[in-house]
């Protein structure tokens, strides 16, 4: 139903310039997850694409229809634009009841009187808070508030719905039960939802695709798989993946279209089969660094095949998962392991990288040049269990 | 890769995407559109041109005035002159002429003189109050914070008619005062003159240093001072290290605010130095005008606005951003009171001899004088509800009759309660009105130029602003579409409204900040227009703050003396103008009935305030 394009979007505040000529393409039933850390400019996209905010430059099209053109000063006004916004504080209005806030968007609209009820009192049952209609927001819990938020965002079936930053105010159990909870509404009602966030676990399990957003640029903009598994530069993978990925210098060299890679954690070489677009020197050596996931490298406590030897330095159980630091020459990596493990500091150690999942970057652009690529079904299997076990 | 192949199927389905060609004019229409479109942007507009038209204009006009010719001075200049030539005259004869000194820089240093004393010694008054009544454990708090903010309410004219009744000697004539009738003979400076001047202004004054001080202590955390008992500071050394610093810039402003107040009172030098030859800037303005020498008059009025604004922005630079320690510390969480020790007695005797002869004396001393027949005879015999209810006997001044049976009593009080219920009403509207603009165009232009005029007639004084006013509409002005609205009802409504505003819309910016943006970006976002989410989200929100600064004005205006002073006219008078005249024409037990009558309806009205409304009075500091 709805297609939301932004082009060129520039937004200044004051001298601040906020979002730098911002070009994204919102698929209609999307849930589309602005992700990055606070500042980055993710919820002045949101409030741009709602109409609370005029960006200076560029232009706004939803549905093919264009609904800002900063050039020749047109902005819809926000009721034009059959959206509706979950705000962070929720701005419930605290001299309304529950069913009145809910109402108030229909009763704008003159729908009469009956259908407001009907309409009210479903949105109200499935938020799960109908007993609570005639209750002022004050009187009720920071969860049911939410809820009410929520609610008054759906009640007038926008085609697009807008949530900014709206679990940040719970508590940690809420939060995780109101992800799911979002999740299933998205696919019950169907409408694109574009969601704000600097939650990464939020943006990676909710989300159909995820733009990250550093200092008002967009860095990337994929599946919540690809982000993780292929971050488009340094900063992405830095920001995404609990516990955060090892960075691992090395050298690399163009032979015969095959990339030789050497480092303190072994010699790889990779086929241009998985070459990205970015550019990188095809002649000589140059820079480049290694992006390993901490659950890509496995340990023993004997030689095996071709494992590296390293040293422990330090080893963290905590019950489902083992973090291991080990020192490889000159390099220290973070291991992640599922179950409780136990390791002596210093002890020797061995471990296999798994290779297809290293990732590559050009150090000069910081641009990633080689994907991870999962080989057989089974790699595809294990990796799909553990990085959904990394992130929840 | 499949992403952008995506891309360019949407670009295809949607050709209309990004091949819209430019067009100026468009552009042109959306932004008269963007502009006009917006009842907001018409609310800014509209509210800058009535201020600009109410506020600027009419200083504009002042100052120019000031260089014109008058008509009635042509005679004076000489021939060759026509009304409304360019003339120093006016300037010359005030600053370098052989009357200057007695119309100007023997009142300015006067004023200047008592100004200065108030100032220190109702800072000094008003803040050990104040320390006393939030930081000690004063017994009997409720009480004392009662009796203490009564000269508030009571206007400061009032209480110089309480002294006179007490100190007043033959000299000036009429009937003796309370000490003459003893047999006492009062010295004259006792009875007239500076010290009198200062000695009332001060019991007035501190209750504005108390209120501010007192906001200001209350919201310190005691812990900070714990902390300085902890690093091994004595009391005397928190008090003077941690408590002064984090209340001075409350002590500033209170400064700021008794300085301009004291400089530009009328009433009680009126009282107490006008009729003994000791005139200071403002009765010098006053007699002035009254001589039909409006222009030297309106020059004075500069003067007077010069050294407030001088004094603002003096203070300003002193207090710099450091304006508002009280709200760094929030609401101050806990407050552990200071035991006051072995002094206890003494203090709690000080404060109510203190509240005795400052507070209840003059009260009662105006209670009393009403109910006494023949002045200065204080028997039983000679108690008499005459000036009350008495029908008019032709031996007792003139056969003025009882106050409660004057038709001009009632007539006045309803005129009174008109223009104090439509002003408060009309002008705690437009402070609402502009606090809504200020608290939604913060950092704007248009905002901070609402801010900034809506602060000049704080620095005019009362006297002066009546005196812009009376030059502004005594003829008929914007070509004819107001007309001349000397001696009308809605000039009285007009000077009150504009000359309140920096009170009102103050109380209006602090409560429209308290409803937040997000409330009606909500509002906007479900399609509401400006209109209904004023009247559906803003006004609902507002009310409480509504009805507060309400009644603040409504205490304030009720007390107005010097504002009106000029602009009134036998047909059209109020209250506090009937209690100034009876006084002037020496008739003092009919003007303490009228004040008396005044106080019980401020008072009746605070009282309502506090139960009800539970508004902050530091806020008004209007009276």
């Amino acid at each position: 139903m709805s297609t939301i394009v932004l082009q060129n979007i520039d937004k200044y505040y004051g001298n601040n310039h906020v979002l730098k000529n911002l070009n994204l393409t919102i698929e209609d039933g999307e849930f589309m997850t602005l992700l990055g850390p606070s500042g980055c400019g993710k919820t002045t996209t949101l409030r741009v694409i709602s109409g609370l905010e005029k960006p200076q430059n560029g232009k706004l099209y939803m549905d093919g229809e264009l609904m800002v053109n900063a050039k020749e000063l047109y902005f819809a006004p926000p009721s034009k634009r059959m959206l509706n916004l979950v705000f962070q504080s929720y701005a419930l209005w605290p001299h309304m009841t529950v069913f009145q806030n809910v109402a108030f968007g229909l009763s704008i609209k003159k729908v009469p009187k009956e259908e407001i009820k009907t309409r009210v009192e479903n949105a109200l049952r499935r938020m799960q808070i109908l007993e609570y209609q005639d209750r002022y927001p004050s009187e009720l819990s920071g969860g049911q508030q939410q809820r009410v938020a929520i609610a008054r965002a759906i009640v007038t079936e926008p085609r697009v719905l807008l949530l900014d930053e709206p679990l940040s105010n719970l508590d940690a159990k809420l939060r995780i039960d109101m992800r799911s909870e979002l999740k299933r509404l998205h696919q019950e009602l169907g409408t694109t939802v574009i969601y704000v966030t600097h939650d990464q676990i939020e943006a990676l399990t909710m989300s159909t695709r995820v733009a990250i957003f550093f200092e008002g640029q967009l860095a990337q903009v994929d599946t919540p798989l690809n982000v993780y598994q292929n971050p488009a530069d340094l900063r992405v993978a830095e920001f995404i993946g609990n516990p955060s990925i090892n960075f691992v210098s090395a050298k690399g060299r163009l032979e015969d279209n095959v990339l030789h890679i050497t480092s303190d954690v072994g010699d790889f070489t990779f086929g241009s089969e998985h070459f990205t677009e970015n550019e990188f020197p095809r002649q000589g050596e140059f820079d480049c660094v290694l992006g390993i996931r901490p659950e890509q490298i496995y340990l023993r406590s004997s030689p095996w095949h071709d494992a590296r030897e390293a040293v422990v330095y330090a080893s963290q159980p905590a019950g489902s998962e083992t973090l291991v630091q080990i020192q490889m020459g000159d390099t220290r990596l973070l291991v992640k392991q599922v179950g409780t493990r136990n390791y002596q500091t210093n002890q020797t150690v061995y471990a296999t990288i798994l290779e297809n999942m290293v990732t590559v970057y050009n150090k000069a652009t910081g641009k990633l040049i080689k994907m991870a690529v999962e080989l057989d079904l089974e790699a595809v299997e294990m990796e799909g269990s553990r990085s959904s076990s990394s992130i929840t | 890769m499949f992403e952008r192949m995506e891309d360019m199927n949407a670009t295809q389905t949607a050709p209309p995407i990004g091949l819209e060609e430019f067009s100026q004019g468009r552009k042109i229409k959306n932004a008269l559109k963007n502009l006009f479109g917006n009842p907001y942007n018409i609310l800014v507009m509209v509210t800058i041109l009535l201020l600009v038209y109410f506020i600027v204009v009419p200083l504009a006009e002042m100052i120019s005035t000031t260089f014109e010719v008058a008509q009635r001075d042509l005679r004076r200049l000489g021939a060759g002159v026509q009304a409304g030539d360019f003339t120093l005259f006016y300037w010359n004869r005030l600053l370098f002429s052989e009357v200057s000194s007695s119309l100007l820089y023997k009142p300015l240093l006067n004023s200047l003189c008592i100004a200065l004393t108030v100032s220190v010694l109702s800072i000094i008054l008003g803040s050990v109050c104040a320390w006393l009544m939030v930081r000690s454990d004063l017994p009997a708090k409720r009480f004392f914070s009662l009796a203490i903010i009564i000269p508030y309410m009571l206007p400061s004219w009032c209480k110089s008619m309480a002294w006179m009744t007490v100190f007043k000697t033959p000299r000036i004539g009429g009937t003796p005062g309370f000490l003459t009738a003893l047999g006492v003979n009062v010295p004259e400076w006792l009875a007239y003159g500076p010290i009198p001047i200062v000695l009332v202004l001060t019991l007035h004054y501190y209750a504005y240093a108390y209120l501010l001080v007192s906001a200001a202590l209350g919201s310190i955390n005691s812990e900070l001072e714990e902390m300085g008992e902890i690093a091994g500071a004595g009391k005397i050394q928190i008090l003077r290290r941690i408590t002064l610093p984090l209340v001075l810039p409350a002590i500033l402003s209170a400064f700021i605010l008794t300085f301009s107040k004291s400089m530009g009172t009328f009433g009680v030098p009126a009282f107490l130095g006008m009729k003994a030859n000791f005139m200071t800037i403002s009765t010098s303005l006053y007699a002035t005008v009254k001589q039909q020498q409006t222009t030297t008059g309106y020059a004075i009025a500069l003067i007077l606005i010069l050294i407030s604004s001088l004094n603002i922005y003096l203070n300003q630079k002193a207090i710099g951003s450091r304006r508002s320690y009280a709200t760094i510390g929030g609401k101050g969480g806990r407050s552990t009171l200071i035991g006051l020790g072995k002094w206890k007695p003494l203090i709690v005797f000080l404060l109510v001899l203190f509240v005795g002869i400052a507070v209840i004396g003059p009260l009662l001393i105006l209670v009393i004088d009403t109910f006494m027949l023949k002045p200065g005879v204080y028997s039983l015999e000679n108690f008499s509800l005459y000036y009350w209810v008495g029908s008019g006997n032709p031996t007792i001044y003139e056969g003025e009759p009882g106050v409660l049976v004057n038709s001009r009593f009632w007539t006045n009080t309803w005129n009174t309660m008109k223009l104090v219920v439509i002003t408060s009403v009309f002008g705690t509207f437009c402070g609402q009105m502009i606090g809504y603009i200020n608290s939604r165009s913060r950092g704007r232009f248009s905002g901070k130029l609402v801010e900034q005029l809506v602060f000049i007639p704080y620095l005019i004084p009362s006297i002066a602003f009546g005196a812009i006013y009376l030059s502004m509409f005594s003829t008929p002005s914007l070509g004819g579409i107001i007309p001349s609205l000397y001696g009308t009802f809605t000039l009285l409504v007009l000077v009150s409204v504009v000359k309140h505003l920096p009170f009102s819309s103050r109380a209006g910016t602090a409560n429209m900040m308290q409803i937040g943006i997000e409330l009606e970006e909500a509002g906007s976002i479900e399609g509401a227009g400006f209109f209904k989410r004023f009247a559906r989200i803003v006004l609902p929100l507002s009310k409480a703050g509504f009805l507060s600064g309400f009644m603040l004005i409504f205490i304030s205006i009720m007390k107005e003396l010097d504002l009106i002073m000029l602009l009134v006219t036998p047909t059209m008078t109020t209250l506090p103008y009937m209690a100034f005249s009876y006084s002037n024409a020496n008739m003092p037990p009919y003007s303490n009935v009228v004040a008396v009558i005044m106080f019980l309806i401020v008072l009746i009205v605070y009282w309502l305030t506090n139960t009800f409304g539970n508004a902050d009075i530091s806020k008004s500091m209007g009276g």
